[in-house]
């Protein structure tokens, strides 16, 4: 008999936490299918014809927002954007109400991001929906992890044993929780790096294999990948770091930082990019970034998604 | 269980397949060959290779991988591992072959042929299997059948081919 391929028992997709390894690389498989799309004509498939995917976004979104909407129309599937400033939501609806209602309008699927850590978690428990957490709060941004790892694999071929450092806001990011979670899963080599404030305490409790280096030059040396992480300004940075100067000074990656990596080093960033800040515009735009790369994966990361979470509904 | 073809009537198959083929199709010139994932590639490429032995010609290969073109998501809980649909030719006004293990109720071809159409306007679209089991449910027709067998519904084929690790036998069993 043949062997049977891994079984995807997830009707949610709230967190890389929650995910084995066996899950990550069946999301990752079926992604670069659905990638070989994008050079036809019709990038389109029928998959889902006849579902439905509502957009809740409670926090500004311009590449998230329009890929997961790319990904469904890809996929056949009918799209609805809630804007939150338009909506009910500013009648003072609670967000259990306003997902019920969704729910009520067969909802086949509602991507959520929201600005409190959890908030997806609760619709998940509360409506019969799939959830897909968009973002939300701190806490974890999977589909921007899953990409970020589609990205590196393609590149480097492995995730196994990779030095990958992460660089900036640790603290205020659900990219790198995500990260995190999915890299140290694939048994990559993790390193963080940034100001001491804005890397949490104990974080080498939740991940042991890590390592935290506070001075870039060195974290970067003998690096596959370096993720640069965006500063969140609108996250009150003003008491965690002294100025923005001196931030990008020893935190910004620069052309001539970039020439003490290895050649060959790959250059993330999820986007959007404070150029000059945390990333320089000759760094972004360099032969190692992968940055438009992470753009386009991303589409085919949210349709294998869909995809595979539609199996279990 | 029971064995339905070894490694020799295979073989024996695929000479005679490609004799039709190639006298159905003349020269060859315009005739592209499409195989549907996993099996069906298989069979596609021994196809070639004989065609090859025959008559000195290479046909170009295409694959084709059905999943997101299936007509029971929502309906069928096991998981398809989907893999990648390569077709790197031009396949506006070619013959195509459509190549397939077996053929049962219609709808991988059904699924393979809106696929298809997708990428262009072939001028002909004809399919090749290895067995047609019968018990379609929908109108499509195989011009080129290796060994036609009665079945069940309750029966299943399985192709334990060499390119996966078998040693070229198909055997059919009760589920």
């Amino acid at each position: 008999m043949l062997k049977q391929p891994h079984k995807f028992i997830h009707k949610h997709l709230l967190g890389l936490e929650h995910l084995s390894k066996e899950d990550i690389e069946l999301i990752l498989d079926t992604a670069k299918p659905f990638k070989t799309l994008f050079t036809r004509t019709i990038k389109k498939v029928p998959t889902l014809r006849g579902r439905s995917v509502v957009l809740l976004f409670y926090e500004p979104s311009t590449r998230t927002r329009t890929s997961f909407e790319l990904a469904a129309k890809r996929l056949s599937a009918d799209t609805v954007n809630i804007s939150v400033q338009t909506s009910s939501v500013q009648k003072g609806e609670s967000l259990i109400d306003t997902a019920k209602t969704l729910e009520s309008m067969k909802a086949d699927f509602i991507v959520i991001r929201h600005s409190y850590s959890g908030a997806p978690y609760i619709l998940a428990q509360n409506v019969s929906s799939s959830i897909i957490n968009a973002g939300d709060g701190f806490h974890e941004h999977p589909t921007q992890g899953l990409l970020d790892i589609f990205t590196i694999r393609e590149k480097k071929k492995k995730i196994e044993n990779l030095k990958i450092v992460i660089v900036g806001d640790i603290l205020h990011s659900r990219v790198a929780r995500s990260n995190l979670w999915g890299l140290t899963k694939l048994n990559a080599k993790i390193v963080l790096c940034g100001p001491p404030t804005l890397i949490p305490k104990d974080i080498d409790k939740i991940f042991p294999q890590i390592d935290i280096e506070y001075n870039l030059d060195k974290a970067i040396k003998d690096a596959d990948v370096i993720n640069i992480l965006r500063v969140q300004f609108e996250r009150q940075l003003e008491h965690l770091f002294p100025s923005v100067r001196e931030y990008s000074l020893l935190y910004g990656m620069t052309k001539e930082r970039l020439a003490k990596a290895k050649n060959d080093v790959l250059i993330l960033h999820p986007g959007p990019m404070n150029r000059g800040i945390e990333i320089t515009t000759d760094v972004a735009d360099s032969v190692n970034s992968v940055i438009n790369e992470q753009v386009t994966n991303g589409i085919a990361i949210r349709m294998a998604v869909l995809y595979l979470l539609s199996l279990n509904q | 269980m029971r064995v339905i073809l070894k490694e020799e009537q295979i073989k024996r198959i695929i000479q005679t397949l490609a004799k039709k083929v190639v006298k159905k199709y003349k020269k060859l010139d315009n005739l592209v060959i499409i195989g549907i994932h996993t099996n069906g590639v298989y069979i596609a490429q021994r196809l070639i290779e004989t065609i090859k032995r025959l008559k000195n010609k290479i046909i170009k290969l295409g694959y084709l991988d059905i999943t997101f073109y299936r007509d029971d998501i929502g309906y069928r809980k096991e998981i398809q591992q989907p893999k990648e649909t390569k077709i790197d030719f031009d396949i506006n006004n070619k013959d195509i072959l459509l190549v397939d293990d077996v053929l049962y109720t219609g709808r991988t071809i059904r699924a393979a042929m809106e696929q298809i159409l997708e990428l262009g306007r072939p001028k002909s679209i004809s399919v090749l299997v290895l067995i047609d089991r019968g018990l379609r449910e929908l109108p499509i027709y195989a011009e080129f059948v290796g060994k036609k067998i009665k079945t069940t519904n309750n029966q299943q084929i399985e192709l334990l081919l060499k390119e996966t690790g078998g040693n070229d036998t198909i055997v059919l069993y009760r589920k």
